[in-house]
């Protein structure tokens, strides 16, 4: 620090130092010093602020959703008799699956709680079983006709409101006009969680079926299907038209061309473009020029490549332009073709960053629900799409439906939804680090 | 890398070419967000019951969904269009035009819109009047319309509490908040003679203008959102469905509207004035053509479905009465025309 204050030994120009006395120049230093503190302070309060509040915004959505991957079941005796379900005794599945199973169940439920015959009271009494009951009764029927003739003890599932109270979230203590289950309906709950009727297991429901109005039928895997139809398409549209098109603007387009850089400005623009307008732009070609169906992922797909082709567009020309010149002077110099040199050396070291950008705008398409809306996939849609042009959903307009869904139950299965949603883009990141990791070449 | 790309290509190729050549097999279902998760669970019952593909229904708001259904008749249209409110005879003239001619209409029942607060602080009890001088943006003070000077409640009326006017509701596309506007503002305005001396068009922006000084909060359309908000916000009241008080029994009360509860008896029994119809629209070409659509209408009209003890009773639909639901039943599953 001293030899600042030292006359210059140069000749050749004239500078004046500034002579401070030592004190001075001790608290410039101290006033530098602490600059740099300040600076180094604030960085971490933002880090650290960003970070509280993903803890904060992750942990209300498990601490909202962790109970929605157990379901309360509950386990009754079913009288299976051959006369109602199967009269004439061939055991036919197709006569079996038309059997009316709910009329079972009700009985299964009066005899339990024989006590109970007034009409309104045998109708909340039914409510303790979810409809799907039934659904899971015939399964089993069918899958295990030995049953027909038995009485079997069966795990059914419970409908919504005794879920919601088995896991804890109604408040019994308050009056009964103030809750959703009756008083009649702590009493059954209660006796059958003394005899051991009731219980909670896995949430597998959650994870096979498609969408329902019933909370405790709903469940994410049509929802998932219907993603990943819609990725497909997306993929297959957007990285080889957007890989093609980088390659094409980064190594072979004139430079210094007017049109080149007007296209290079659109590209970039079109990576602004609101994501809702790329929906509207969907609706109009795919949907009403092409006649394509409505709320197909195929058409979801369409609208998404367009979303994500600026995205990877850009990633890969910041891929190429990172391939040092010498490579590509080197692979001319020994005498390879312009298509040579990109193909096999230009291409494959720009390969990493080329996926990763790839990936980042594939996760980015996999949470977007704005430019569906107006292809018709925010839409209450049962059954799991068996391919590209069946109607589906996709996860984040899963999660949008539930979140406005009136029961109760929804919320928590939002959550979860939620949680599957995160749990898949961590997975999408993570894959890009790795695939970076891997494919990473130092020079 | 060439390879596989080309290959998962062909495979999507191969897809979408054996995808379009079948035909539709479901129904498809547009229209009103309100009668969305009724109709939902009639179709789901529908698709149990019957064995056939489950519809598929969209919320796409009464206007926007009455649009898509008149664009025509054909596969690519919907079949069915659910409606908060009658179809209009401009609306009608659109469908004719675009060759959807004979179209029935099926009234399923009723919805309340509830005013609704926390139950940590006391129940409202208000007037239609009350709640339009509360929420207009201009009200008649001496005379003369001026801007809403009113701040709390108790301005209005010394009975009310002494609270700030918070009001979370509805942001105008939404049906509810038509419904609102129409049900409780203009029906209030009424009772003002100095508006009611206004010219047509006057009178209209005078009734029907929401205050835009933080009195009324435009809360979104997720209506489950007004109910967190309300359990935040005990001094604040909210506008939504019956359906969303119903199943929020625990934590939110109606507010008593001109002395009535807004309860399901009531609201059942048309005491409760700020309720309306529900509807939806079959489009009669498309019966017998698309697969289902008479087992759905049948289904709906139910007495499992839109009876008093129904399922979609419990959804929080409000039931007709009995002989309007037979009545009901029979139009419907005839499939006679609207004339």
């Amino acid at each position: 620090m001293t030899d600042l204050a030292q006359p210059l030994p140069a000749a050749g120009f004239q500078i004046r130092p500034r002579r401070l006395s030592p004190e001075a120049s001790r608290a410039r230093t101290r006033s530098r010093y602490a600059a740099e503190q300040r600076f180094k302070l604030v960085g971490l309060l933002a880090v650290l602020t960003s970070l509280g509040l993903l803890a904060l915004l992750l942990s209300t959505v498990v601490l909202q959703g962790y109970s929605a991957f157990v379901q309360t079941q509950i386990r009754l005796p079913v009288a299976l008799n051959a006369a109602e379900l199967d009269p004439d005794g061939r055991r036919d599945p197709a006569a079996l699956a038309k059997a009316d199973y709910a009329a079972v169940l009700n009985d299964a439920l009066y005899r339990l709680f024989p006590e109970v015959t007034e009409r309104r009271a045998k109708r909340a009494l039914r409510g303790l079983l979810s409809t799907g009951a039934a659904i899971q009764l015939r399964q089993a029927v069918l899958a295990e006709p030995g049953l027909i003739g038995t009485t079997a003890e069966l795990w059914l599932l419970a409908s919504d409101d005794i879920d919601q109270l088995f896991k804890g979230f109604v408040d019994r203590s308050s009056a009964q006009a103030d809750r959703r289950v009756t008083d009649a309906e702590l009493g059954w709950v209660a006796t059958l969680e003394q005899t051991g009727r009731i219980e909670t297991t896995f949430n597998k429901w959650l994870f096979t079926n498609g969408d329902s109005r019933e909370p405790e039928l709903a469940g994410v895997w049509g929802a998932i299907v219907g993603s990943f139809y819609m990725m497909l398409v997306t993929l297959c549209l957007a990285v080889p038209l957007g890989v093609g098109a980088a390659l094409y603007l980064e190594e072979f387009a004139p430079k210094n061309n007017r049109w080149v850089d007007l296209i290079e400005v659109n590209i970039n623009n079109l990576a602004a473009v609101p994501s809702i307008v790329f929906g509207l732009l969907g609706l109009a070609i795919y949907l009403q020029l092409f006649g394509l169906p409505r709320s197909a992922p195929l058409v979801g797909g369409l609208t998404l490549a367009l979303m994500t082709l600026p995205i990877i567009v850009v990633a890969t020309r910041a891929a190429l332009r990172a391939v040092p010149p010498s490579i590509r002077q080197a692979a001319l110099g020994i005498g390879a073709s312009k298509i040579q040199m990109v193909t096999d050396h230009v291409l494959p070291l720009a390969m990493p960053g080329i996926l990763t950008g790839t990936i980042i705008g594939m996760a980015h398409a996999l949470g977007e629900t704005a430019p569906l809306l107006m292809i018709g996939m925010v839409a209450f849609i049962m059954n799991v799409p068996a391919g590209p042009l069946d109607p589906a959903t996709v996860l984040p307009v899963q999660i949008y439906l539930w979140a406005d869904s009136p029961e109760r139950a929804f919320t928590e299965r939002t959550a979860a939804a939620i949680m599957i949603l995160l749990g898949f883009l961590l997975l999408m990141n993570l894959f890009a680090v790795i695939l970076r990791q891997r494919l990473q070449t130092k020079w | 890398m060439k390879g596989p790309i080309i290959a998962v290509a062909g495979v999507a190729a191969a897809l979408v070419c054996a995808g379009t050549a079948q035909a539709r097999d479901q129904i498809r279902i547009v229209g009103s967000s309100t009668v969305f998760p009724f109709s939902t669970a009639a179709a789901e019952q529908f698709a149990q019951k019957s064995g056939m593909a489950a519809p598929v229904v969209e919320s796409t708001g009464t206007g926007g969904g009455i649009k898509l259904f008149c664009a025509g008749v054909g596969e690519q249209h919907p079949d069915i269009a659910n409606a908060s409110r009658a179809i209009k005879d401009s609306e009608k003239a659109a469908c004719a035009a675009n060759g959807v001619t004979e179209v029935t209409e099926v009234k399923i029942g009723f919805d309340g819109i509830v005013l609704a607060n926390s139950k940590q602080a006391e129940p409202f009890k208000l007037t239609i009047k009350q709640v339009w001088l509360a929420l207009a943006k201009e009200v008649p003070v001496d005379g003369a319309l001026q801007a809403n000077p009113y701040q709390n409640w108790n301005e209005i009326d010394p009975a009310l509490p002494d609270d700030k006017i918070e009001v979370l509701g509805p942001p105008p596309t939404s049906g509810t908040r038509d419904a609102f506007v129409e049900l409780v503002m203009d029906k209030a305005c009424e009772e003002f003679p100095e508006i009611e001396a206004l010219a047509d068009d006057a009178k209209k922006a005078a009734c029907q203008t929401i205050r835009e000084d933080g009195g009324y909060v435009e809360a979104g359309e997720n209506d489950n959102l007004i109910v967190q908000k309300l359990e935040a916000n005990p001094a604040a009241l909210g506008i939504f469905g019956f359906s969303f008080l119903d199943q929020n029994i625990d934590k939110l009360q109606g507010s008593v509207m001109d002395g009535v509860e807004p309860s399901f008896e009531n609201i059942a029994a048309g005491d409760y004035e700020i309720s309306r119809s529900l509807y939806f629209y079959v489009k009669n070409a498309h019966v017998g053509v698309i697969p289902g659509i008479k087992e759905y209408v049948e289904e709906f009209t139910s007495e499992a479905a839109f009876g008093e003890d129904g399922y979609l009773a419990d959804k929080g639909l409000i039931p007709l009465p009995e002989a309007e639901r037979a009545a009901v039943r029979k139009n419907a599953t005839s499939f006679t025309p609207l004339s």
